[in-house]
């Protein structure tokens, strides 16, 4: 009996402080989901509803809020547009940092460390910091208000990050592989292409997802660079969207919700390599 | 005589050869380092340079600067209090980030550690934010912080507690920064709990399993082991923790463009309404070049401090 009193306190004692930290996790993630579904709530609700009783449930869910958004020409432009820079610009960083940090981690030359140490001052200039500089640039060359600058910009500012993470995980490819494929005849493109490309689609897929969410967000390239309303990307038009309906807030709910979509469909489908993306950068950056 | 004749011919073949080679591999290095290097020094070096020169000028952008005003426009910046409270702000939000925000990200990790069940779950979740749009995050709490109680929740939620009003989070010049920065650790939090994350699952867990064994509590071994042993995790997230507070824009932008009275103005607003709303180009070039050099200068003694505390290891 005695000893069945011991053994039942003591789990309790090891059980308390667990119990005491999912309920500590658990009111943060109340505190993180709040704002999120609140905003659901409201795009949910009419325009008076909204008014009257913001923050009780919005039952009958009222679909019209949505269904005008999805109307709007412009925002379907406007995802399109995002879809293209994101695209192009991933595309492009992949091409090119994986080529850069080729030459960078397994072909030797005079001056390596030197050109790794220069591309990889990018992480000390973000674009920020350096957005008035590159604008100037870019009207110099006569692509503001064009796609291309974004894309060029965005991709630019990118390598850094992903030379950094590419060269690392190349560098852990063993060298026996390079030298068993230039006996059998592979130049160094052929090792590249056929080799060590295939074997790091964990590290380029990681490249690729930061990419991604990176030029999806961004806000502060599309702003500086495009006038017409046909180019903008998603979060521009959001801002302007706000600032046309500022008094509208359920329909701008419903606006801010269907352009968050995309993003969070591809966060739960490629959380491991965002994760993995971020991480590596990060720690090896 | 034949022999040594084939033999210079074959050193001679072999010679050639190998130049040939080399110098394949040469134009190997150069085409693969080509793409990197071109639009780097297009996009992110010439700018630079080209912004010191305009910075020396008083110039709106349109034709040639001729305007040579020498180092004027960095007194202009050094004296504008306007400026020096921006730098202010960015230091107290870094201070802020460094004393609330990144304790809150570890002591959550911490609780999540390796094998919590449902850790998946809580990384999912805190993580969210971080992958919605600084635009998106802003006019979520743009409508959430409304002074009216019966718009805005987070009113709402406070005069739940008697003899409290509700604040006009971002409309008041005393409460605007401390607005911002629950917005921006609700946003970052999660990305900085996923390093910490990273970096306890590197600690081998014989060394937690020997210190058990040692009768080590569970605060020794915090305090002891784990975070000693994710020294160089933590101070990486403090490196991108104060350069993140450089970043600050498009949240600060949208919700409050800088005020109420400059009261939420950051470097980057600064440059920005000084470059592309009021346009003084060689101004906002100016302002650019002292971000720059703040940020090289943080990003330089950092690397210095931790190669030398590495070294002392």
């Amino acid at each position: 009996m005695s000893v069945n009193y011991s053994y039942r306190s003591r789990t309790l004692k090891k059980n308390l402080p667990r119990i005491f930290q999912y309920i500590i996790l658990s009111v943060a993630v109340v505190i993180v989901i709040i704002p999120i579904v609140m905003l659901i709530f409201g795009a949910l609700k009419t325009r008076g509803e909204f008014m009257t009783r913001p923050y009780t449930l919005p039952i009958p869910p009222n679909w019209e809020n949505f269904a005008r958004v999805l109307k709007i020409p412009s925002f379907w432009s406007m995802l399109l547009n995002s879809f293209l820079v994101m695209l192009t610009t991933t595309s492009g960083v992949i091409i090119i940092c994986s080529m850069a940090a080729f030459a960078l981690s397994r072909l030797k030359f005079r001056g390596q460390d030197l050109i790794f140490n220069f591309l990889t001052l990018g992480l000390m200039f973000p674009i920020t910091i350096a957005i008035l500089p590159v604008y100037l640039m870019v009207r110099q060359i006569g692509l503001t208000d064009n796609l291309w600058g974004v894309i060029l910009i965005q991709t630019s500012f990118q390598l850094s990050i992903g030379i950094v993470i590419l060269c690392g995980f190349f560098k852990s490819v063993p060298s026996e592989l390079q030298d068993a494929a230039y006996i059998d005849g592979c130049n160094a493109f052929g090792f590249f292409w056929r080799i060590l490309l295939p074997l790091s689609r964990p590290a380029l897929a990681a490249v690729a997802s930061l990419t991604m969410v990176a030029s999806w967000n961004d806000l502060l390239v599309p702003l500086v660079l495009l006038n017409s309303e046909s180019l903008w990307t998603l979060p521009l038009g959001t801002m302007q969207f706000q600032g046309q309906y500022g008094v509208n807030l359920a329909l701008i709910a419903a606006f801010v919700i269907l352009s968050a979509v995309p993003a969070v469909i591809f966060y739960l489908f490629a959380e491991r390599q965002i994760v993995s993306g971020l991480t590596a950068g990060a720690i090896k950056g | 005589m034949k022999t040594t004749l084939v033999g210079e011919d074959v050193v001679v073949l072999s010679k050639k050869t190998r130049s040939t080679r080399r110098l394949q591999g040469r134009m190997t290095i150069v085409l693969f380092l080509l793409p990197a290097l071109a639009l780097f020094l297009i996009f992110l070096v010439y700018p630079i340079f080209q912004s010191v020169y305009y910075s020396l000028f008083n110039w709106k952008g349109f034709g040639p600067a001729v305007d040579f005003v020498g180092l004027d426009n960095f007194k202009r910046i050094l004296t504008d209090q306007i400026f020096l409270k921006s730098v202010g702000h960015g230091l107290l939000i870094v201070v802020l980030s460094l004393s609330i925000q990144l304790p809150l990200a570890l002591a959550l990790a911490l609780m999540m550690g390796r094998s919590l069940r449902g850790r998946a779950f809580f990384r999912t979740i805190f993580f969210m934010p971080y992958i919605l749009s600084e635009v998106i995050t802003g006019i979520m709490w743009m409508i959430l912080y409304n002074p009216n109680p019966n718009r805005g929740f987070v009113n709402a939620i406070l005069t739940l507690i008697p003899g409290i009003k509700a604040i006009p989070w971002l409309g008041n010049t005393s409460t605007v920064l401390m607005a911002i920065f629950i917005v921006l650790t609700w946003k970052f939090f999660g990305f900085y709990m996923l390093l910490y994350l990273a970096g306890l699952q590197n600690i081998p867990p014989e060394v937690e399993e020997a210190a058990l064994i040692d009768g080590v509590n569970n605060r020794q071994m915090i305090t002891h082991i784990t975070i000693p042993l994710i020294g160089s995790t933590i101070r990486t997230s403090v490196y991108l923790s104060v350069l993140g507070s450089l970043q600050v824009f498009a949240l600060v932008w949208i919700m409050t463009k800088g005020g109420p009275v400059n009261a939420s103005e950051v470097m980057s607003t600064y440059m920005y309404r000084f470059s592309f709303v009021r346009f003084q180009l060689g101004y906002g070039s100016a302002v650019a070049i002292v971000m720059l050099l703040i940020s090289l200068v943080f990003s330089l003694a950092y690397r210095r401090l931790v190669r030398q505390t590495d070294y002392l290891n």
